[in-house]
């Protein structure tokens, strides 16, 4: 068993690069600064992420949007693959969904915004313990598949014509921008951008508090071994199938949150495709790092057009060989990267 | 003295217009994007990912406007076409035009690609009242001008083509059993729609099979399959190349002979009819508004012979065989055009009025006698088609051109 | 009746396409213990190098043994330059070497070779074989090769001493090192072999699909499906499973009224997890028990 106060330090860490930890461990630095350290620095980033708005052109503040929106929702994929060792090739349809949710509520409904994020949060949890129901017997590959058909069979049910009343089939569903509220003196981006920003603040939070938890230990056990976890007496069925309501969750909230800042919904924006850069994104960051996903979201959204800033013809093999470098450079991700590069400095601190 | 200058006058003004001399009463007046020397045009197409077959109407366009500006450009402007890469889908598309229309400071966008990429920035350029020009693709929500009156389409629309075979049908089969293949996507439904209007009150009675199929389906040989042994005796068959030859060779193979009516989509004579074997195309029946390349009597045309010689020269890599090569700089032609009508007042707003003003405009490889009108209320450029009949190895164009537009 | 026939011999027709690209993935599983999200692109790739050797005027068969004895050395080329490097990297960050690998074939194939659909032929010609268009030749031969490519296989992994090495390898590298067995060289053989056995499925499929370079984007699917189907550690398994998904697919689409047709796809794909839910490793699969 751990020590409860390694915990923290060890927090999220990728299975496979595990054993990095070793040295680190031994060092024991202080539990307390080392807590202090991260606070600073989450804080310094809240500040900055607060200002960029106002110095950046309303273009770069939408694009950053989208980066968090991303991030959250590779956060989801996160959770229940990072922190729980379920491979899930599905989360385009959760984001799909939460989608679709927000904007059928917004567009049918004319429900406020703001109402529409829990209530595609709550749907996507409850569509996401339903499809972690079944996928409690299958393992690997196995669920890989699984996850895949969901992905898979998402656009097609978006597109099936009985539904088209409420989906508007092919043709998506156009929603209208929210403006800031109480004359604040902003425009719409920048009243989103700190919209997206505060529910980021709010669910990165919960998910570092939920992974620190007693309730976090479990879930990480399940990936590490589920059968001893089991022999713990941790009850792996609920964990697991929790946790895939929970990632849904927030895939399915970021999902809401990127129908309100594109506009539009439509079901050829949730394809497998979709899924593949949720994924790569998780890789890219780190897996099992809460904040390696916003660079993965950063990585989402800007690298395409890098590729392509390159050359358009060759666009996609572009972002083939970048992908490729950066996972030559950093294999765990640049989350595992910074970890290492602090435990190198810590070490050199301590010796 | 004076009758000689009120003459001079005369003969200035209608050059004046074009010229854009700048002792012209009317000022220049330029909007974003255009200087005395440059125009900014904006463009997404899908250059990478599963739709990245439609990348080359970029490229296409992009060496059309430079051939254009090797030969001077417009009115004395060069003209800087900014395409990007939007991988066919709707939020990249947003972003990619928010860049155009903020960072990039484009005068207008010309055929963005795709209905659901431009869905997506539909309501968006129309609020930034930035012209959003003929866009590629065929839906018919695009001709809207009391709605969305900065957004214009260019082709005709699939819900007319399928009015079009409609009449073809009720004219030649009256009593036929339909069959219809179509994409489980926006252009596919959109031709079913129009079919189905066509037929008025006939089409639930005779349309028997409605079978679509995915993109990601390795073939369609099940739905022909099944089409035949439920007895269809006309086949209208609305799909992309690939799925069309596959459909045409099956049907040869299995000895099926239905009527059978081909989209204009997947009609090419190399992209589709090639692969599926030419014999097996025979009677195949279709709907054109652009001259197909690889069709042989075409060979000797003057507007072919200028389109190859334009490939030659600034589009060597490309493939003469692929219908998005022939389109591309259609659409850079009709900008050339709302541009040289626009003069000097190169704003947003005259823009879209001259791009709402065209009068029997046509390009070189449109088909003879098609001619591009729009105005105020009509915001669909091309509303004419001819039938053609292919005889195993050219089609042959038969009936007058054909107005079905669906408004 | 005739439509039922006729639907079950188009689905064995479809499946004989899915049941070779199972095999090829089932194959490089069995080796490197990793799905290949790449190798319908390598597939892809396999058979433009095919189609470009003919058009340079070389006959078919030249044409297929270029296309198959580079693919091998190509397969071999990536497992060394790309994957050995990042062996030790965790499990995802290889699947996004896939990705990336996928994207940069896929993309390369449309800059080369551009994106309208070519013919490919057939040795086996496109003549109908029981009458009615039930299947023709190429189908047949097909459905022949892929059975022929198991059974050598299968002789190859029970028969052959390089077999059994490789089999040890991939099922227990620590031990096989240490009988000296080179386990790196066997796990390239294997990316090699994969490789191989993926170009002969691409020109096999390619006459029926035409050439492009989305063509395997489908059929990788289903050819997944039909091996997670049939069981990822057995390769007649996986066969099966090709053809039951083919089979699956065309008479979901063709007799479930009203949605069936919309979404077959949707609707195979549920059957399998279902199947799966029963049997979690596959129809055909051993059952993976970890020790404690």
């Amino acid at each position: 068993m751990t020590p409860p106060e390694d915990i923290a330090a060890k927090e999220g860490l990728p299975f496979a690069a595990a054993p990095d930890l070793g040295p680190e461990a031994e060092v024991r630095v202080p539990t307390l600064g080392r807590i202090a350290y991260r606070e600073i620095v989450v804080a310094a980033a809240v500040i900055v992420a607060a200002l960029i708005p106002l110095a950046a052109s309303s273009f770069v503040t939408f694009q950053l949007t989208q980066v968090m929106v991303y991030g959250l929702a590779i956060l989801g994929l996160n959770l229940l693959t990072g922190f729980n060792g379920q491979f899930s090739l599905g989360h385009s349809a959760f984001y799909g969904i939460g989608a679709y949710t927000a904007a059928i509520m917004m567009s049918h409904w004319s429900v406020p915004y703001v109402l529409t994020l829990p209530a595609a949060g709550i749907v996507c949890f409850i569509v996401g313990v339903a499809f972690g129901l079944p996928a409690l017997r299958l393992q690997g590959l196995y669920l890989a598949l699984a996850t895949f058909a969901l992905a898979i069979a998402m656009p097609q049910i978006l597109k099936f014509h009985p539904l088209e009343n409420f989906t508007g089939g092919v043709q998506g569903i156009v929603i209208d921008k929210p403006d800031p509220p109480f004359g604040l003196p902003i425009d719409a981006d920048q009243w989103l951008y700190y919209v997206t920003l505060i529910v980021i603040l709010l669910m990165f939070t919960a998910a570092a508090t939920l992974v620190r938890s007693r309730s976090g230990r479990a879930i990480m056990a399940i990936r590490d071994n589920p059968t001893a976890a089991a022999a713990m007496g941790v009850n792996t069925a609920l964990y697991k199938t929790m946790t895939f309501g929970v990632s849904a969750l927030y895939t399915g909230v970021a999902g809401a949150l990127g129908a309100i800042v594109v506009q539009y919904v439509a079901p050829d924006s949730f394809s497998f495709l979709l899924s593949v850069s949720f994924l790569v994104g998780l890789v890219i960051g780190g897996v099992g790092s809460i904040p390696g996903c916003l660079v993965g979201g950063l990585f989402v959204l800007y690298v395409p057009n890098i590729a392509e800033s390159i050359s358009t013809g060759l666009a996609g093999a572009i972002y083939g060989v970048i992908l490729l470098l950066v996972i030559f450079v950093v294999p765990t991700g640049t989350a595992g990267f910074a970890r290492a590069a602090f435990a190198r400095l810590t070490r050199a601190r301590h010796s | 003295m004076t009758r000689l200058s009120r003459r001079t006058i005369l003969a200035a003004a209608p050059s004046a217009l074009v010229l854009a001399t700048p002792f012209v009463a009317r000022a220049k007046n330029y909007g974003p994007g255009v200087t005395d020397t440059e125009i900014k045009i904006g463009n997404t197409v899908p250059y990478s990912g599963p739709a990245s077959s439609y990348g080359t109407i970029g490229k296409a366009q992009a060496a059309f406007w430079k051939m254009t500006n090797d030969q001077g450009g417009v009115n004395g402007r060069k003209i800087n076409f900014i395409s990007y890469d939007d991988g066919y889908t709707p939020p990249k598309t947003v972003e990619q035009i928010r860049k155009l229309v903020e960072q990039d400071q484009v005068l207008f966008t010309c055929a963005t690609l795709g209905t659901p990429t431009n869905s997506a920035i539909w309501q968006y350029m129309n609020q930034k009242k930035v012209p959003h020009l003929f866009v590629a693709t065929g839906a018919t929500k695009w001709d809207d001008p009391k709605g969305h009156p900065w957004t214009m389409g260019w082709q005709p629309n699939y819900q007319s083509e399928g009015r079009i075979y409609a009449t073809y049908i009720m004219k030649e089969k009256p009593d036929g059993k339909i069959g219809v293949l179509y994409q489980n996507d926006d252009f596919g439904k959109d031709y079913l729609k129009g079919l189905k209007d066509g037929l008025g009150d006939k089409a639930a009675k005779m349309i028997a099979v409605e079978a679509s199929y995915e993109t990601t389906d390795p073939t369609v040989d099940s739905q022909v399959v099944d089409m035949r042994a439920k007895g269809i005796d006309v086949f209208v068959n609305t799909a992309i190349p690939k799925f069309a030859a596959q459909a045409i060779r099956k049907a040869a193979e299995i000895q099926w002979k239905p009527l059978h009516v081909l989209a204009s989509i997947g009609n090419s004579v190399a992209a589709t009819l090639k692969p599926a074997g030419l014999e097996n195309a025979k009677d195949l029946v279709s709907d054109f508004y652009l001259k197909d390349p690889t069709d042989v009597q075409w060979k000797d045309d003057a507007g072919y012979k200028e389109w190859v010689a334009f490939m030659d020269k600034y589009y060597p890599e490309g493939d003469k065989s692929d219908a998005g090569n022939v389109i591309g700089p259609c659409f850079g032609m009709t900008a050339v055009q709302v541009l040289k009508q626009c003069g000097d007042e190169l704003t947003r707003e005259n823009v879209m009025k001259q791009a709402a003003s065209l009068k029997d405009f046509t390009v070189p490889m449109l088909l003879p006698g098609i001619k591009i009108n729009t105005g105020p209320t009509d915001f669909a450029p091309i509303k004419q088609v001819q039938m053609g009949k292919f005889d195993g190895t050219q089609w042959r164009l038969f009936g007058p051109l054909i107005a079905g537009a669906v408004t | 009746m005739e439509l039922l026939l006729q639907q079950v011999m188009a689905g064995l027709a479809n499946g004989a396409i899915y049941a070779s690209m199972a095999l090829a993935v089932v194959m490089i599983y069995q080796a490197i213990d990793h799905l290949n999200f790449a190798q319908g692109e390598m597939a892809m790739f396999s058979t433009f190098i095919a189609w470009q050797v003919m058009q340079w005027g070389q006959p078919y068969w030249v044409a297929f043994i270029v296309a198959v004895a580079l693919s091998f050395v190509g397969g071999v080329l990536i497992e060394r330059v790309l994957f050995r490097p990042i062996h030790d990297a965790p499990v995802l960050s290889n699947i996004v070497a896939f990705i990336a690998l996928f994207s940069i074939l896929n993309s390369g194939a449309g800059y080369i070779w551009d994106y309208t659909i070519k013919s490919f032929p057939s040795p086996f010609g496109h003549k109908p074989l029981l009458g009615a268009g039930l299947m023709d030749t190429h189908e047949a031969g097909m459905i022949g090769v892929t059975l022929a490519m198991l059974a050598l296989l299968y002789l190859f992994f029970r028969g052959t001493r390089l077999g059994l090495a490789m089999r040890a390898a991939a099922a227990n590298p620590e031990s096989a090192r240490l009988v000296g067995i080179r386990v790196g060289w066997m796990t390239a053989l294997g990316w090699g072999m994969a490789a191989a056995i993926g170009a002969v499925a691409g020109m096999l499929i390619a006459p029926v699909v035409f050439l492009e370079p989305n063509m395997m984007l489908g059929v990788l699917l289903y050819g997944f499906a039909g091996a997670v189907l049939g069981g990822m550690t057995s390769p007649g398994g996986a066969v099966i499973g090709g053809f039951a998904v083919g089979v699956i697919e065309n008479l979901a689409g063709t007799f479930i009224p009203y949605v069936g047709r919309e979404l077959k796809l949707t609707i195979a794909l549920i059957l399998i997890v279902a199947v799966l839910m029963v049997r979690p490793s596959g129809l055909f699969g051993r059952r993976v028990v970890s020790r404690v």
